[in-house]
């Protein structure tokens, strides 16, 4: 009668398209938050109203506007396993809790890469900040390591507060605080990409190793922590 | 650990909700094979033994052990041949039922051809099986989730009101389903309040009283 356990990396697989698929599917992201994250960065602008303090912030609130955006996707991603229950049956089926927290986390990258993508543009219009080749790389590895970082974690919290009473509320409170050193590194390093009070792109290296010792931290620390973090 | 015909052995089991015990010293053995009918009031503690033997819960006090693992040490291990059919279905709304199907099936390693099957058995044609699942009634989805149940091939079968909400050929289908997997050697613990149609199936019943088991003699 039993079956054979699935690998940690399969169940990973299956667990990020089944979420990549939803988003698709039910357009909540592309309806709804992307147009928050849009409205986000138009109130910076009307709120600041001067091109010069714009351009000098702008690195920090694209991070910031990526951060608000990212307490709604990582309250989606566990909502729609709430919505019936499938958190539990995900418990019964025996799985790898590694996987989930991987498949849930690379959903979360993927998703966060594109919000950032249209972000950044819209800082662009928006701030008429200016962006060099050398600071498009500097910017894509900065967005790709900030985001494992901020993934990890948002999985991982995320995953904490599912079953939680309050858990709107929650989130924020646990997440914000422990993701500030992505918020902090990230910026410095958009900073140098942006060019902004003349910093130079070779500044902005030492913050993108500083970006992948957190992704790092933070990946490993939740695959050990999810499961024994979401077993109640 | 509990001897190799034994199913499920609970011995004083107390589980806490908060600092309420829902089970309270509650004792049971369920021999391997057996399909048990469990009755009892609302918030009498059904829902809460089911959950325990999943593994969904802590034991707080006692010794629980399912199909030879011990629930406090080896909760992962048993979870792996156990499977479960909630109040809820676990289905995802925003994807159809054949896409929930295969979700599960990838999870679990089941094949295409066992989904088919399943699916078929549940009587999940093909217009149904691409409808989403928000869109479908709630006697459909107990369907799908049944079929993913039977895909699970799980040795322990736990089910909490497995006939709500579904018409007389799904209940009846259901019936069968349970028969079958019961002679291929399932157990299986059914929580219900419909006691002549789970009565006919079941082996034996027992009731659920105040967080406490209490038999009710062999069918």
């Amino acid at each position: 009668m039993k079956r054979h356990s699935t690998s940690t990396w399969a169940v990973a697989r299956t667990i990020a398209s089944k979420d990549l698929r939803i988003e698709w599917r039910s357009k909540v992201l592309v309806n709804q938050v992307l147009p928050f994250a849009a409205i986000v960065m138009v109130l910076f602008a009307f709120a600041l109203d001067n091109d010069g303090i714009l351009q000098r912030v702008a690195p920090g609130l694209v991070w910031l506007a990526v951060l608000f955006t990212s307490l709604i996707i990582v309250q989606r991603t566990f909502a729609i396993e709430s919505a019936d229950n499938a958190l539990d049956a995900i418990k019964v089926a025996g799985v790898p809790s590694a996987g989930v927290f991987l498949g849930k986390s690379v959903a979360l990258v993927v998703q966060l890469l594109l919000f950032e993508c249209v972000l950044v543009l819209l800082a662009l219009v928006l701030y008429q900040v200016h962006l060099s080749w050398g600071g498009v790389v500097l910017l894509v590895t900065v967005s790709v390591l900030a985001n494992i970082g901020l993934a990890a974690m948002g999985a991982l919290y995320g995953g904490l507060g599912a079953a939680a009473k309050g858990r709107e509320t929650l989130l924020p409170l646990l997440l914000l605080p422990a993701v500030a050193p992505v918020l902090i590194g990230a910026t410095r390093a958009t900073e140098s990409a942006f060019g902004v009070g003349g910093a130079s792109l070779g500044e902005g290296w030492p913050w993108v190793a500083l970006l992948a010792v957190f992704g790092a931290l933070f990946g490993f620390g939740g695959t050990l922590a999810f499961g024994v973090l979401t077993e109640e | 650990m509990s001897s190799g015909d034994e199913a499920v052995r609970l011995r004083n089991a107390v589980v806490l909700l908060g600092s309420f015990p829902a089970l309270a010293e509650a004792s049971l053995v369920v021999e391997r094979g057996e399909i048990v009918l469990m009755s009892g009031a609302n918030g009498a503690g059904k829902t809460t033994l089911l959950r325990l033997c999943a593994g969904l819960l802590p034991l707080a006090r006692g010794e629980a052990s399912v199909l030879g693992f011990n629930l406090a040490t080896q909760r992962k291990e048993a979870q792996l041949h156990v499977g479960m059919l909630g109040h809820a279905n676990g289905l995802y709304l925003d994807l159809t039922a054949q896409e929930n199907l295969q979700f599960w099936g990838s999870i679990v390693g089941a094949s295409s051809r066992e989904m088919a099957l399943s699916a078929q058995r549940m009587g999940l044609h093909s217009r149904l099986l691409s409808t989403p699942v928000a869109k479908m009634s709630a006697g459909q989805r107990r369907r799908t989730a049944l079929a993913i149940l039977v895909i699970r091939r799980a040795s322990l079968w736990l089910l909490d009101e497995p006939h709500a909400g579904l018409d007389a050929a799904g209940r009846d289908e259901i019936d069968i389903i349970l028969r079958e997997a019961a002679s291929a050697g399932a157990t299986i613990i059914v929580a219900s309040h419909e006691l002549e149609r789970a009565g006919a199936l079941a082996t034996r019943r027992i009731e659920v009283v105040g967080g406490a088991v209490v038999e009710r003699g062999v069918q």
